[in-house]
């Protein structure tokens, strides 16, 4: 599936919900299942600044796309990483960097995240675009 | 414990932000340890100077700036009062309290030298630590660091172990923002004068539970916030010794602080205006009068006993909740609860109480030390003051047990 796609369907699960209350819930069992960095991996380098939880994302080369692995001391945070990854893993440097995120705002997530998180998030896809745009490069 | 004589649903009328709903619902404010919250007396009176008499003081011949004058300065003799300081020249009017410290910590450079020593506590706001490690940086000074014990109270004979000819400071907060601890600051202040050291003490979160007699205390130097007493922001007090406060260099230049200029040579203004350069915050300081008229309408000795009935509650029903763990548990305390739940991350609590309209803080409170002591990444605090009830407890602890029920 294509970025768009993916983010489609998030945007679609997300209306089904009536309440805050259902959101949270469900981005914390995101966040349970968030494809987990390796120990190894979770070196200061590969924290994101900006979060007041901490935030560690990998990334890796496989064929030709990027597959992102990441972790969070914080649950919620989790829960956001999974759905940037859902919507950004396993798909092609390229498409990444060219990837519209009108679909977080769709979402209603960042109105319902507190302003340090908000920006957390923004830091979130500024760092996963960066990764794409190094990979990129590599590929050229 | 016997129940207030405090009418708080009375008190709580004075306070128009207490009717806000937030995420539609009834905002619960527990962040007083950050700021306080303001009663309309107290902005009746902001708005009183910008309707009627705002000027600019100490310099007009004209009639407003004349009563601007007096409403400033009779502000500073209500502070003088209220802190039973002898000259009303030793309140000097600051931003806050890292204003204050800043003052004193640049003041110190020409004292101190290499080898000389500066004892700092280890439950510190950042405010009072760079500006010492600054100091020692300009200095030569070495920083040495009064540790704490697990419920988060000073470790008495670590201090006076620390203590010699070489300490030429001391700096503790009278109450900790992070933990609540309310510190012996008499008896530090006693030993410290023991061995020659002069002693600042930090009252921002002491001064909305306690009503410090800094003469009493013989403190050096205090420092206050006018935001967390239910004054405006940005405006405070740094209370000097007349003695130090002749001493100390001038901190910043400007109008206000000079005798005579030439471009030879300038002579500084005496006391307050050699450390108050520039135009003040005028109505913030009247205003910060009013605060503690406010308050001490309300009386601090029932501001205190009623706080301490809340933290009691707060303290045994939190407690009731599997797993959740409080930070700083001194016999002596303030109203502030700061804890986690094992397992979770203080983060994720705070947003959730957000989302019930429950606001806490939820980090390091700007108490990294701290955290580190305890190695977490933080914890959740929640603050009272006079105005909250046990009612909002009850609506915090649901919060909490909802939280953990969703985040385990
Ligand atoms: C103990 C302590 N010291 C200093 C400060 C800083 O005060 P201000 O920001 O008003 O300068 C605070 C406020 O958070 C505090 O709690």
């Amino acid at each position: 599936m294509g970025i768009q796609e993916i983010q489609e369907g998030i945007v679609d699960e997300f209306s089904l919900f009536e309440d805050w209350m259902e959101k949270y819930e469900y981005m914390i069992g995101l966040g349970k299942s968030l494809p987990l960095i390796k120990e190894e991996y979770k070196t200061d380098d590969n924290i994101i600044k900006g979060c007041q939880s901490k935030v560690w994302v990998h990334a890796e080369l496989n064929d030709d796309r990027l597959v992102f692995t990441a972790d969070s001391d914080a649950i919620i945070t989790k829960g956001i990483i999974a759905i940037l990854i859902r919507a950004f893993s396993n798909q092609k440097p390229q498409d990444i960097i060219d990837a519209d995120t009108a679909f977080i705002d769709e979402i209603g997530l960042k109105e319902h995240l507190s302003p340090t998180r908000a920006n957390g998030l923004v830091s979130m896809i500024k760092q996963l675009k960066l990764y794409a745009i190094a990979y990129q490069t590599q590929l050229n | 414990m016997t129940e207030t004589t405090l009418d708080i649903q009375k008190i709580r009328k004075d306070f128009p932000i207490l009717n806000r709903e937030v995420n539609g619902r009834p905002l619960v404010y527990f962040d007083n340890a950050a700021t306080s919250q303001t009663p309309q007396q107290v902005i009746d009176v902001i708005v009183h100077y910008y309707q009627n008499y705002n000027a600019n003081i100490h310099r007009g011949v004209h009639f407003l700036s004349q009563e601007a004058t007096d409403a400033y300065e009779q502000a500073r003799i209500k502070i003088q009062k209220h802190f039973n300081i002898g000259k009303s020249h030793e309140v000097i009017f600051t931003s806050g309290t890292t204003h204050a410290i800043n003052l004193v910590a640049n003041g110190f450079s020409g004292f101190l030298k290499s080898g000389d020593e500066i004892l700092v506590s280890a439950m510190e706001h950042h405010s009072n630590i760079v500006p010492w490690q600054m100091l020692c940086e300009r200095t030569g000074a070495q920083l040495k660091v009064i540790p704490m014990n697990q419920d988060g109270e000073l470790v008495m004979d670590s201090y006076h172990n620390l203590l010699s000819n070489r300490t030429k400071l001391v700096f503790c907060n009278h109450v900790s923002n992070a933990l609540g601890t309310i510190n012996p600051i008499k008896k530090i202040i006693d030993a410290a004068h023991a061995v020659g050291a002069a002693v600042l003490v930090d009252g921002a979160q002491a001064a909305p539970h306690i009503k410090a007699d800094v003469r009493a205390l013989d403190v050096d130097f205090y420092t206050v916030s006018a935001h967390k007493v239910c004054g405006p922001t940005g405006v405070g007090v740094l209370y000097g010794k007349e003695e130090w406060l002749n001493k100390l260099p001038p901190y910043q230049g400007g109008g206000e602080m000079i005798a005579e200029v030439t471009f030879e040579k300038t002579t500084y203004a005496d006391l307050p205006h050699k450390f108050e350069a520039g135009t003040p915050n005028i109505a913030g300081g009247i205003a910060f009068g009013a605060a503690l008229d406010y308050m001490n309408s309300i009386g601090f000795e029932a501001i205190a006993a009623y706080e301490e009935e809340l933290l009691h509650y707060a303290t045994s029903e939190l407690k009731k909740i599997e797993g959740l763990k409080i930070y700083g548990e001194a016999s002596q305390k303030a109203a502030v609860v700061s804890f986690n739940i094992k397992g979770i991350h203080p983060y994720d609590i705070g947003t959730i109480l957000d989302k019930l309209g429950i606001a806490v803080r939820t980090g390091h409170h700007c108490a990294q030390p701290i955290m580190d002591f305890y190695q977490i990444p933080g914890t959740v605090r929640a603050s009272f003051s006079f105005y909250n009830t046990k009612a909002e407890i009850d609506a915090l602890v649901a919060g909490v047990q909802k939280a953990r029920n969703m985040l385990i």
